[in-house]
């Protein structure tokens, strides 16, 4: 009987991002700095290196790993890398919020890094357990995260509501891997998918499949499983939002993306009636609820919302062109996403949270290369051409275009439009209400950030314009990712 | 010299030198007005360039074509012929107008993005006019919407909010079913190349879908009725500028994608429906000339009176399919086809002329009610002349501009019907009455008003402005052949590919 020890440089990515980790955690155990300044340089270099070794030594044709359960692919290379960067783009916004709460500890920092790790494991996951553990570790990082402020009214509700509805969503993708498992006898995504071909009746599988599609959506907050996303969104501290709004999304279309086409690819036409459900059922509830909301940080999670039916949508085309349309738009809504958040972080400080729509009133005639970025990132959500939001209702409308589904591209451009009035109304307030006279200018909010985290803010904002401009290497990369 | 990137530099310069504009906001007034100056005078004498580098005979000319988006095939490519070049030196002629007119005082309020709106909105509308791809024309034509929502919103009137969320959704939710059509068409033809998409030959049963995506996102721009209500609004509250521009050129983007994209592409479909837009073509010119009788707001009633006028385009474009196309069947097609382009230019100078006019007596007295006015010509002899002579050519006065083109619409449709051209007709009687009636109650009659005994006439820089459009309105109403000679060769070309597809479809 022969041991082999199995060849670990091919999950490199993950073992340097566990050891950085513990190195970070060992090192802010002796730091007394209370910036937790190395703990910080750390923990964006850990990241960073994190995403040059996913693209150096895992772009490539796909090889499995590990027994089957850990596959080495291109699409794994970046999903890894985009989510790494976008967890260092959370962190490089969230210092002066959290320093000015009392909140800058270390744990902070590890809390994001355990969540990086989660959303690489996802990335590489070919069989059910990994994928499960990644979306664990993720979770129960999170969970932590939006609970950070603990002294909030809201911070520990939206925690405790985000942990009973995640359990729950995690619980019933359990139960569905669960059945899957049952009726193709592996965890293994190439062995399903072998078995999901060739079922003469698949119900059991489609029973798996249906619980596992509740399990994505929720974690996706994608509507009808959306009700812990607005409360969440408000009640987590700005940094932490804006990290959920982002990286773990673009973590979910891998889980995604592994289950649904590595797996259970060959049930597509079966399944592909929930998909659109579930687009339709996101773009109506998120569009049409954000237009009465009067706090900034809840419409854009319904706006989120909305932005997850768009994804579906990509994901309903099931073709690959469907699938890099919804990579692309995922990463490119990270970006807005952290843009907006951003602004809302920047403007904030300890006492004026700037979270409510009223709060950005006369933002032009006060800040205006401020009120640019929010113009910029708000017409980017509206998928005006220019910005890179264009090119991703493009892509995913394209997509349904080619697979035949026209109605659903007319309801979701139809769907943008209505979109636009709530972006607009943010606009309006930002642009064309000039601030109250006689108002102390002590009570508005103010950029307070230091210089580098404000043009941070602006870069992020002029990148928004210029992959909308030039947006043919993001594109290519996300097809070359799904192998087109 | 440059010519293979003088479509390019009209585009980019005025972006660029609009995000510059922008850059130097914080430093004097001055300082901002003359790069604003200079950036739209550049880019006037670059399309002045154009027009003598243009050869009448040569079709689509100039031509820009680059990799853009490889993955997708979309492509930077460019190009001018007969029917878009006459709109490019609109276009930059309007702005260089709105950007001087805004040197006032009147407008004091962060006057560098006032400056930079506009510049950057002339180059996307120039590229409107000039893309050949048609996801380069999405873009344009969406990304203008931006800078014109903010110049309403921030710098219009009372109503502002109202009128530019209205605007700007309108105008969004017309274009995005264009943006499908455009996908599906990309299917058929393998490129987004708008001369790839006049060679298709798609079903009837195809082409309507398409014809009505399409008319969704023209229609909303042109005007016409019954998707025209968010125009009265959008003028009446933009600033002189915008309502320039707007009526100038904006609502020229309408009638050019008739001409490029709804004709060429779905002629089956367009000679199918071409009774649908007659009919709403008719109302317009009628039923909205009547409603511009009935208004008490100047710039409203200019509004109103615009939708009328460009009733007169798209009547003129669609009634060239009962017109008799084709060579055998004579001149009729031609003629309409021809008046209706011919309008399109001319309303451009008239409705800028108006809304200026509108603009100065706003500056001094801060209404636009009409009974707030009367006998100012009393105190502003030079500006009364002026605007009696765009109010008659309004009416469509021969010798004006307006008369050239309502008068060949009319004549091309006659040879389809006698009814119609008796309802056009009916505008030189309506036309005169709007127009006339306001003149009468602003301009003439004895001094209404303490504030109107206080007016002042025009200084330098107005009459400077209404005199080089008066000049214009009588030039190109004297000898419109100067026109005619540049987009006549491009519009019979048009009309052969149309008759052609249609008797191959037969």
């Amino acid at each position: 009987m022969s041991f082999e020890t199995p060849d670990l440089s091919a999950a490199l990515p993950e073992l340097w991002l566990l050891v950085a980790t513990c190195g970070v955690l060992v090192v802010d155990l002796f730091s007394s700095d209370p910036r937790r300044t190395a703990t910080l340089y750390l923990t964006q270099g850990a990241l960073l290196v994190t995403a040059v070794l996913a693209l150096a030594t895992q772009w490539g044709p796909a090889e499995v790993a590990f027994s089957g359960h850990y596959v080495v692919d291109s699409l794994g290379a970046v999903l890894k890398a985009v989510v790494v960067l976008l967890s260092a783009l959370a962190l490089g916004y969230s210092r002066p919020y959290l320093g000015e709460r009392g909140l800058l500890q270390g744990e902070y920092y590890l809390l994001t890094l355990f969540a990086s790790l989660g959303m690489l494991v996802i990335a590489s996951g070919a069989s059910l357990l990994t994928l499960y553990l990644g979306l664990e570790l993720l979770s129960l990082s999170l969970y932590a995260l939006v609970g950070y402020h603990r002294d909030s009214a809201r911070g520990p509700e939206a925690a405790m509501k985000y942990f009973v509805l995640g359990a729950l969503a995690s619980g019933i993708l359990l139960y569905g891997m669960s059945m899957v498992y049952g009726a193709s006898a592996s965890l293994e995504l190439g062995v399903i998918a072998d078995v999901a071909a060739n079922h003469e009746d698949p119900l059991l599988l489609l029973f798996g499949a249906t619980f596992m599609l509740v399990g994505v959506a929720f974690k996706l907050g994608a509507a009808p499983f959306h009700a812990w996303v607005p409360d969440v969104y408000q009640g987590a501290p700005t940094p932490v939002t804006l990290l959920i709004s982002t990286a773990p999304k673009v973590a979910v279309v891998a889980l995604f993306l592994r289950l649904f086409v590595d797996g259970l690819g060959p049930l597509h036409a079966e399944l592909q009636a929930m998909l659109l459900l579930v687009a339709v059922a996101s773009l109506l509830v998120g569009n049409l609820v954000a237009i009465v909301q009067t706090n900034f940080k809840r419409m854009l999670a319904y706006s989120a919302i909305s932005h997850a039916g768009f994804i579906f949508v990509g994901f309903a085309a099931g073709t690959e062109a469907g699938h890099a349309a919804a990579l692309f738009y995922t990463i490119t809504y990270s970006i807005m996403a952290a843009g907006a958040f951003g602004l809302v972080t920047v403007l904030s400080r300890a006492g004026l949270e700037a979270e409510e729509i009223a709060d950005l009133r006369g933002l032009n005639e006060r800040h205006p290369v401020y009120a640019g970025v929010l113009l910029l990132v708000l017409l980017s959500m509206t998928g005006i051409p220019g910005t890179v939001g264009f090119y991703a209702k493009y892509l995913v409308v394209q997509a349904a275009v080619q697979a035949g589904l026209i109605p659903m591209a007319v309801f979701a451009v139809i769907a943008a439009v209505v979109g636009a009035f709530y972006y607009l109304r943010v606009l309006k307030v930002a642009y064309f209400d000039r601030p109250e006279v006689g108002q102390d200018p002590e009570a508005l909010p103010t950029p307070g950030a230091s210089a580098p985290i404000r043009s941070l803010l602006v870069i992020n904002g002029v990148a928004v314009l210029v992959l909308g401009v030039f947006p043919e290497r993001l594109i290519a990369l996300c097809r070359a990712a799904i192998g087109l | 010299m440059f010519e293979g990137w003088l479509l390019s530099l009209l585009i980019w310069l005025p972006i660029l030198g609009g995000a510059w504009v922008l850059a130097i906001g914080q430093r004097s007034l001055g300082a901002v007005r003359g790069a604003a100056v200079v950036v739209a005078s550049v880019a006037f004498l670059l399309a002045v360039a154009l027009w003598l580098a243009f050869e009448p005979a040569g079709g689509m000319q100039l031509m820009e074509q680059r990799d853009w988006v490889p993955s997708l095939g979309i492509q930077y490519y460019l190009g001018v012929d007969g029917i878009s070049m006459p709109l490019v030196v609109l276009t930059a002629f309007a702005t260089l107008l709105v950007v001087i007119a805004g040197c006032s005082d009147a407008i004091h309020y962060r006057v560098a993005q006032y400056m930079g709106a506009f510049l950057i909105m002339e180059g996307l509308m120039i590229g409107v006019f000039v893309a050949l791809d048609a996801i380069l024309f999405y873009v344009f034509w969406e990304a203008m919407l931006v800078p014109m929502f903010l110049l309403i919103g921030i710098w219009g009137g009372a109503n502002r909010i109202y009128a530019t969320i209205k605007f700007f959704l309108y105008t969004f939710l017309g274009s995005v079913l264009m943006l499908i059509a455009f996908l599906y068409m990309r299917l058929e033809a393998g490129s987004f190349s708008v001369l790839d998409f006049h060679d298709l030959s798609l079903g009837l049963d195809v082409q309507v879908p398409i014809f009505l995506a399409l008319l969704a996102a023209f229609a909303v721009k042109v005007p016409m009725w019954p998707v025209h209500t968010w125009l009265p609004d959008a003028h009446t509250e933009a600033p002189t500028g915008g309502s320039v521009i707007l009526a100038a050129v904006t609502l020229k983007m309408g009638a050019y994608g008739f001409l490029r994209y709804a004709l060429p592409i779905v002629p089956e479909a367009s000679a199918q429906l071409a009774w649908l837009v007659i009919a709403v073509s008719l109302i317009a010119i009628v039923y909205i000339g009547l409603v511009a009788i009935a208004q008490t707001d100047m710039k409203r009633l200019i509004a109103y009176s615009s939708i009328a006028h460009m009733g007169f385009a798209t009547l003129g474009f669609f009634v060239v399919f009962q017109a008799g196309l084709g060579a055998a069947a004579g001149e009729g097609a031609l003629t309409a086809m021809t008046g209706g382009y011919v309008q399109l230019i001319s309303h451009g100078f008239i409705s800028a002329a108006l809304f200026l006019c509108v603009g100065v007596l706003y500056d001094r007295m801060h209404t636009r009610d009409i009974a707030a006015y009367g006998g100012v010509v009393n105190r502003m002899p030079a500006f009364g002349a002026l605007f009696v002579l765009f109010a008659l050519a309004n009416a469509g006065l021969p010798g004006t501009s307006g008369f050239v083109g309502e008068l060949l619409v009319i004549l091309g449709s006659y040879q389809a019907s006698f009814w119609y051209a008796a309802l056009a007709g009916l505008t030189l009687i309506v036309g005169a009455a709007y127009s006339l009636w306001l003149v009468k109650r602003v301009v003439f009659g004895p001094v209404a008003n303490e504030e109107v005994d206080g007016l002042r006439d025009l200084d330098r820089r107005e009459l400077a402005l209404l005199g080089v459009l008066a000049v214009l309105v009588i030039g190109l109403g004297i000898y419109p052949q100067a026109l005619v000679t540049v987009a006549e060769p491009a519009l019979v070309e048009l009309l052969d590919d149309v008759s052609a597809a249609l008797t191959a479809a037969r």
